[in-house]
């Protein structure tokens, strides 16, 4: 493999590995905060996609889309938070994945009803449809590089919301101590609900930007879930910081693996799995 | 009431050394070193956040230690899981009940017997029997419901049981185990003096046969059960002695137990 | 958040009674019903088992694994691997040889997964069944997502398999064989052992248990079991493919653990038989206003879920041995 082509396997690694972080940091959130395990994650990101597909091409601009998909599907997590999920803090997991299991199948479904069962693309916008050459024959196409920018801005922002304002604060206070977060005043269930919709948003946004590259199609979400769990688990529940390195190397490893290994490179992201499991049961990153 | 009962052999059954253990930057057991000797009670007291119960999961293997060694019955048990310290003959109870609630009270005491009569879950015979009627079993469970005083109790749901039988029932477990060394964490928590009073005299029954560590926080018990004491403040111990000696110890005295002295009589 | 607490070791006695009486109409099922159903509920009784090894994971350990259906598939496959173009595999080799296989895997991904707790636990075991079902699904030489073929049901000398009735009555010995299996490991050393692990593993650690050997060989012993479901499956249907050992598969086999009461294994069969029943109803569903709703089966299906869940956590047998209970019965 030439410097070239090792480049743009780099980048391609980054850029779904970035993606793959905007999802587990939701995920990882919500697990370690309201001790949450949501199957059902993968279908925001699925929302997302069909989101930008209909919403680009109801108004013709994708930006808008984003814009106004985000706000949609911000206040639709908020929603489900409110309905349903923040009564299943205290149950079980069995009861949690029973649960999500099933708002799996009504959000296969509702998608089925309300916008088809077959596969879309969604077109890239002009201002990002070139391509850097690299090479006489060679070029990496810059709304890749788009998409990393935004996850990568996007992941700073998180980082910056969750170590240096009082919100992120408190929410680190709630994941360490709920009752007394609690007793100090701090408002608990809104917390809650800010975390859920952080979670919720990062994937839809996941889903809307990565929409032009992966295509719209049916069952993308269950695809997404079973990587972005992988890497919450080889990460570390709770962890962002988890998250984000074994996001990056689940990246470097699936998107090497498929060049280098094509006939192993499925099952190389389990191997890693497994070796990490079997040195730390709990991840890298232990919370 | 003799506090100084002399040991009833050369060498310690337990014996700990510069036992550490860090969180953080914080040292919430510093070079803690304790010894138990078979026919003694040694108490470990101290305030709130002094370690007690940390140095007490050291011990049983619940935490791995930073540094330090122990060593139980002659050997190096640093290290060692849980179920493997506790195989070697050491138990010991929680200060917050930890027993098996939806079970009966004689169920939690028969699987606590059980598990000197393990051999390895894969072992076809151990899936076919009936847990039941092992003779063995049944005997030792019985044994350790008579100490702990709980016999006529035991078709009741654990959880459902009063608090001063759920601690008995704490004991019976450990005692189910047959060890011979006991760790006690405060296993007079939230008695009433009835109550205290059975506790204090099982405790003394036990002594003749095992090597005690008891953390407690009643200081009536404490001066009437314990042959040592060691007194432990931030992680670290201050004191330790003949319990006359480490009452009598100004620094002590300062640091801790002024008030509680002069309420005990 | 504590291991799930709606299991049900004891029934009344009249329960047992009913519980009796329905097995009794198992057995006499074939002489009033037409091939068509006596194969059905055939199936209905090979799921039973995979749910019954499900329980033996999830109702007595306390462990929720959402990746069981691996070791489903994987024996299916094994006797798919093992039975020739041209004529039937001894069902005497083929057997042993494929609830080997699935025991096998199950003791390998075991050995990694049940180091974990809680939601890693239940993450990690999907994880790696989607590592078995892609490795089926990406490879031709495997079948590739095509599947594979059985053309002919196993030969088990004394008797024809190819025969739809001594199929079934095949089918229903090893139901009742893995149920008195299981029912007398429940109250074995074993059994016991296994329950107090899902109360309060950290206790059974502290009282000298190797909870880790005891979840172990509770996990091989679960995958063989479904291996048996598997192989079952696979010699009646003649048809095997990755999606019997992917996820939707596993989350099958949890809801009808869930559906009809877990930790008793009459539950779990229960909770099979009634899960198909229901999947068959909404999928029949007739259209009504322009609007199919069989079509749409899969939001019905997602709804019944959820209610599930929220309404009625201890399942069929629980409500059933509440109604029992109430009516006098010594439990």
């Amino acid at each position: 493999m030439d410097i070239v082509n090792f480049l743009i396997q780099l980048l391609n690694s980054m850029q779904y590995g970035l993606l793959l972080f905007m999802l587990a940091a939701g995920l990882t959130l919500i697990f370690g905060i309201m001790g949450v395990v949501n199957l059902a994650h993968g279908s925001f990101y699925m929302l997302g996609a069909y989101l930008a597909w209909s919403l680009a091409s109801l108004t013709g601009s994708f930006a808008l889309a984003i814009l106004v998909g985000t706000i949609l599907s911000v206040l639709f997590g908020l929603l489900l938070e409110w309905l349903l999920f923040r009564h299943f803090y205290q149950r079980d997991h069995l009861d949690q994945v029973l649960l999500t299991f099933g708002l799996i199948y009504v959000f296969e479904e509702m998608r089925s009803i309300l916008w088809g069962d077959d596969v879309h693309g969604v077109a890239i916008p002009d201002l990002l449809s070139a391509s850097i050459p690299l090479t006489d024959t060679l070029s990496y196409p810059v709304y890749r590089l788009f998409m990393s920018a935004v996850c990568l801005v996007l992941a700073l922002g998180l980082y910056l919301l969750i170590s240096k304002t009082k919100l992120g604060m408190k929410i680190r206070a709630g994941a360490f101590n709920h009752e007394m977060t609690q007793a100090l005043g701090v408002n608990i269930k809104l917390i809650h609900a800010v975390v859920f919709a952080l979670g919720v948003g990062l994937a839809t946004v996941a889903g809307m930007v990565a929409a032009p590259v992966s295509s719209v199609y049916p069952n993308m979400g269950s695809q997404v879930l079973i990587m972005c769990f992988v890497v919450v688990v080889i990460g570390g529940i709770g962890s962002v910081k988890g998250a984000l390195v074994a996001a990056l190397l689940v990246g470097l490893v699936d998107t090497f693996g498929k060049v280098l290994l094509p006939q192993v490179a499925g099952m190389l992201v389990y191997v890693l799995m497994a070796a990490v499991l079997l040195f730390k049961p709990e991840g890298l990153f232990k919370h | 009431m003799s506090n100084t009962a002399s040991p009833r052999s050369e060498i310690p059954l337990l014996s700990a050394r510069d036992l550490t253990k860090r969180f953080g930057g914080l040292a919430a057991v510093n070079q803690v070193s304790v010894d138990l000797w078979l026919g003694q009670i040694h108490a470990v007291i101290g305030p709130n956040g002094a370690g007690k119960s940390t140095l007490t999961n050291l011990l049983s293997g619940d935490l791995p230690a930073t540094s330090g060694t122990v060593v139980l019955r002659g050997q190096d048990i640093s290290g060692w899981s849980p179920e493997k310290i506790s195989s070697h003959g050491l138990g010991r109870s929680y200060q917050k009940t930890n027993i098996f609630r939806s079970f009966s009270v004689w169920e939690n005491v028969r699987l606590a017997a059980q598990s000197r009569s393990q051999p390895s879950a894969f072992n076809p015979l151990q899936w076919w029997r009936s847990a039941f009627n092992m003779h063995e079993v049944n005997e030792r469970a019985e044994r350790a419901m008579e100490l702990a005083g709980l016999h006529k109790r035991r078709h009741h749901v654990a959880g459902e049981a009063s608090h001063g039988e759920q601690r008995q029932l704490e004991i019976a477990m450990t005692l189910a185990t047959e060890p011979s060394v006991l760790l006690l964490d405060e296993p007079l928590a939230g008695m009433g003096s009835a109550e205290a009073e059975s506790m204090v005299q099982l405790l003394l029954r036990l002594k003749k046969d095992h090597a005690i560590m008891l953390v407690e926080h009643d200081m009536d018990a404490i001066f009437t059960l314990s042959d040592r004491l060691t007194v432990m403040v931030n992680g670290q111990v201050i004191a330790s002695g003949w319990p006359a000696e480490v009452r009598a110890d100004k620094g002590v005295q300062a640091a801790y137990l002024g008030d509680e002295l002069s309420e005990a009589h | 958040m504590s291991a799930p607490q709606s299991h049900l070791e004891t029934l009344p006695r009249s329960l047992n009674v009913l519980l009796a009486l329905c097995f009794l109409a198992l057995l006499l099922f074939p002489f009033v019903g037409t091939d068509f159903y006596v194969q059905m509920v055939s199936r209905m009784m090979i799921l039973a088992i995979f749910a019954m090894s499900l329980d033996l994971l999830q109702g007595v350990t306390g462990l929720v694994s959402l990746g069981h259906a691996a070791y489903f598939g994987v024996a299916g496959y094994a006797l798919a691997f093992l039975t020739p173009a041209g004529e039937p595999i001894s069902l005497y080799t083929s057997l042993p040889l494929a609830v080997a296989a699935s025991a096998l895997l199950a003791l390998m991904i075991g050995f990694l997964v049940v180091r974990t707790h809680g939601i890693y636990f239940i993450m990690v075991t999907m994880a790696f069944a989607q590592m078995v079902f892609y490795l089926f699904f990406d490879n031709k030489a495997l079948g590739g997502s095509d599947g594979i073929y059985i053309n002919f049901k196993p030969d088990a000398k004394l008797f024809n398999l190819e025969n739809k009735h001594v199929f079934y009555y095949f089918t229903i010995a090893c139901l009742l064989a893995v149920y008195i299996f299981l029912r007398r490991l429940l109250w074995s050393p074993f059994g016991r052992a296994l329950a107090g692990i899902r109360v309060n593993e950290h206790r059974m650690r502290a009282l000298g248990f190797d909870t880790f050997a005891h979840k172990l060989c509770a996990f091989t012993l679960a995958g063989a079991l479904a291996g048996l479901a598997g192989y079952l499956w696979g010699a009646q249907t003649g048809y095997i493919n990755p999606e019997l050992m992917g996820f939707h598969m596993s989350a099958h086999a949890i809801m009808m653990v869930i559906l009809g009461g877990m930790g008793h294994f009459a539950g779990a069969i229960i909770g099979a038989f009634s899960f198909e029943y229901v999947l068959h109803v909404f999928k029949d569903l007739p259209e009504v206003a322009g609007f199919n709703l069989g079509k749409h089966w899969q939001l019905w299906m997602g709804l019944f879920i959820v209610a599930l869940v929220v309404f009625a956590p201890r399942g069929i047998l629980g409500l059933l041995a509440k109604i029992f209970k109430s009516n006098g019965d010594a439990p």
